[in-house]
């Protein structure tokens, strides 16, 4: 394994460990303002310093990462279980499931930027947590059930699915005892650059005012409250350290994918 | 059946029909939309106040009173679900005649015709992901070559560890620090709007910057792919000099998967234009569309803004596939 997959690998632990400890890691109330202590600098106080309105900074910080990490698992779960279910099943019966799945369905989704979709549904539905999941995950099973197709789509045609399919196996043994356990090795990468794509995309969407309203202590919230002129002239730390968080954890999960990626493609190795 | 298939014009005639499936699901989507908007559109825009006389105007005006598709599975008084057919006169059917004739509404707020208020902002969005596109272009061909030519040494570490910083640090990170160094600490650039060429550098920078990284490591791995050719052996072997291999030989055919990459990462531009365009207040599609669209409750801007981008996308998609295959001929055949 390569250096930095352990690095990711050691951020997402901390990262992990943080969300769950968040209320015992946590040195202040996440949403007490106090005007008087408005803009203050990092300090023993305060770690991370406090924002516009005298919150702590390392506090929200620490309980962001319940949310982004809530946001990706839920979406990279529900997306890769059923991306997995569609695409092996286009793959395994192709006909005409085949061609709605993969004639239509990906070109359409693909044909179509993922965030604007995203953006459009929350903007009709109104924004919120499980909104903004629920659009991450209708955008985000396109690419797993794309990536499944293809693999079972090759391993089908190995010899030992033939030799199951001569010994009389049923199609559900077939497709998971002999398929998956060898189509799902990409996924694995796969799941680990989409938890990089739903953390930003949920900051992003929390940033722009559709995923979960303001005071909760959201990373891309966060940021948002802390790019306005005066606060930034007051208190550049606001914007940093949010910052940080989320271009470390995308940094961890790249790092692993990437690691991994090569790990289980060993022709890549060399590059 | 077969000899249609292998006809020289399906491949064309496909992506054609892929085009026109696309564009009809984006519609579909984008009007059928607002029937996600919980509750009444009527009321989350005008507010509980308004009289059930201005809610009746509201809803005639923007055909709101109009069922919203060609058929409706209702609940009658008992509860029962019915099917009910309504016929041509659906909000679907009329978004669709309005769309043909170059028409998407008017605004639930202002009353003017969406089209109009996307026809002043499109030239700035555009403008802004071209910059965009240019300023990425910029860096990564060099960063991306150095990086290739010396594979393996500190050089190439260095860039693609610049590379990998410059996927994570999303647009909106990116953007208020850009803000904070280069408008509040140096007071060198504007902070945000759009007058002359100097509001344009930070906003293109930050939307620039993903791609820039993307790019970068796209450059890099095709460069050390090209140069193990044969073909660079026999340049090298004809005594050409360094530079030239790289730039003449290895950069051409190198650039062909970067072109692909460009044009798909066009539609993120857009997206992430979105972001850039509120971080800078760049008064483009995407401001118009949070601000104006979202903010205010605005679902025809919202409906035609949607639309807009989605289609640009999808032709630039097109375009990309095609210079992609005017570039490779070996494309062509397959």
């Amino acid at each position: 394994m390569n250096r930095l997959t352990i690095v990711g690998l050691v951020i997402v632990v901390i990262l992990v460990l943080v969300a769950i400890f968040a209320p015992w890691i946590a040195t202040h109330d996440v949403g007490a303002t106090n005007l008087s202590l408005r803009y203050l600098p990092p300090s023993a106080q305060h770690f991370f310093g406090t924002d516009s309105t005298g919150r702590d900074i390392f506090s929200r910080v620490v309980f962001g990462a319940r949310i982004s990490l809530k946001v990706g698992i839920v979406v990279v779960a529900v997306s890769a279980v059923t991306g997995t279910i569609l695409g092996a099943l286009a793959g395994y019966y192709s006909g005409w499931v085949d061609r709605i799945i993969s004639g239509y369905v990906f070109n359409v989704f693909l044909a179509f930027p993922g965030l604007l979709l995203a953006i459009a549904m929350v903007a009709f539905l109104g924004a919120g947590l499980n909104k903004l999941i629920l659009a991450l995950c209708i955008i985000g099973w396109v690419g797993y059930a794309r990536l499944i197709r293809g693999q079972v789509l090759k391993v089908r045609e190995y010899d030992f699915v033939q030799a199951a399919r001569a010994l009389g196996a049923s199609d559900a043994r077939i497709l998971l005892i002999h398929i998956l356990p060898n189509a799902i090795q990409p996924l694995i990468v796969q799941a680990s650059l989409g938890m990089a794509g739903a953390v930003l995309s949920e900051a992003a969407l929390s940033f722009l005012g559709l995923g979960v309203p303001p005071p909760a202590p959201s990373w891309g919230v966060m940021i948002e409250e802390a790019r306005d002129l005066s606060t930034l002239q007051a208190a550049p730390h606001a914007l940093i350290f949010p910052g940080l968080a989320i271009a470390l954890t995308v940094l961890a999960f790249n790092f692993i994918g990437d690691g991994l990626r090569e790990y289980l493609d060993p022709r890549q190795r060399s590059r | 059946m077969r000899s249609f298939y292998k006809h020289k014009l399906f491949p064309f005639l496909r992506r054609v029909a892929i085009f026109l499936l696309v564009v009809w699901t984006v519609v579909s989507l984008v009007t059928l939309l607002i029937e996600l908007v919980p509750g009444d559109p009527a009321v989350s825009v005008l507010g509980e106040q308004a009289t059930p006389e201005q809610f009746e105007q509201f809803r005639e005006k923007h055909g709101l009173d109009r069922p919203p598709f060609f058929f409706s599975i209702p609940r009658d008084a008992a509860g029962e679900r019915h099917f009910q057919w309504h016929g041509a006169k659906n909000r679907y059917t009329e978004y669709w005649i309005a769309l043909v004739h170059g028409d998407m509404g008017k605004s639930f707020r202002t009353d003017r015709p969406v089209i109009d208020l996307i026809r002043e902002r499109y030239l700035a969005t555009i403008e802004l992901a071209l910059a965009a596109l240019l300023i990425a272009v910029l860096i990564a061909i060099p960063l991306g070559v150095v990086a290739g030519k010396n594979k393996g040494t500190w050089i190439d570490n260095l860039a693609s560890f610049v590379a990998l910083i410059g996927i994570s640090l999303p647009g909106f990170v990116i953007g208020p620090l850009l803000v904070y160094v280069f408008a509040v600490k140096l007071d060198w650039l504007p902070p945000s709007g759009r007058f002359d060429w100097s509001y344009l550098v930070l906003p293109a920078v930050t939307l620039g910057a993903a791609l820039s990284a993307i790019l970068t490591r796209m450059v890099r791995s095709s460069v050390i792919e090209e140069l193990g050719e044969d073909y660079v052996r026999t340049a090298r072997a004809k005594g050409l000099s360094e530079t030239k291999v790289v730039y003449k030989h290895v950069l051409k055919n190198g650039l062909i998967p970067v072109v692909t990459i460009l044009g798909l990462q066009l539609g993120v531009l857009l997206a992430g234009a979105i972001i850039t365009e509120k971080i800078f207040g760049w008064p483009g599609l995407g401001l118009l569309l949070v601000e104006d669209g979202i903010g205010k409750r605005d679902y025809r801007v919202v409906q035609g803004c949607v639309l807009v981008i989605s289609i640009t996308y999808i032709v630039a998609n097109m375009l990309t596939d095609m210079v992609y295959r005017w570039l490779d001929p070996r494309i062509r055949v397959s």
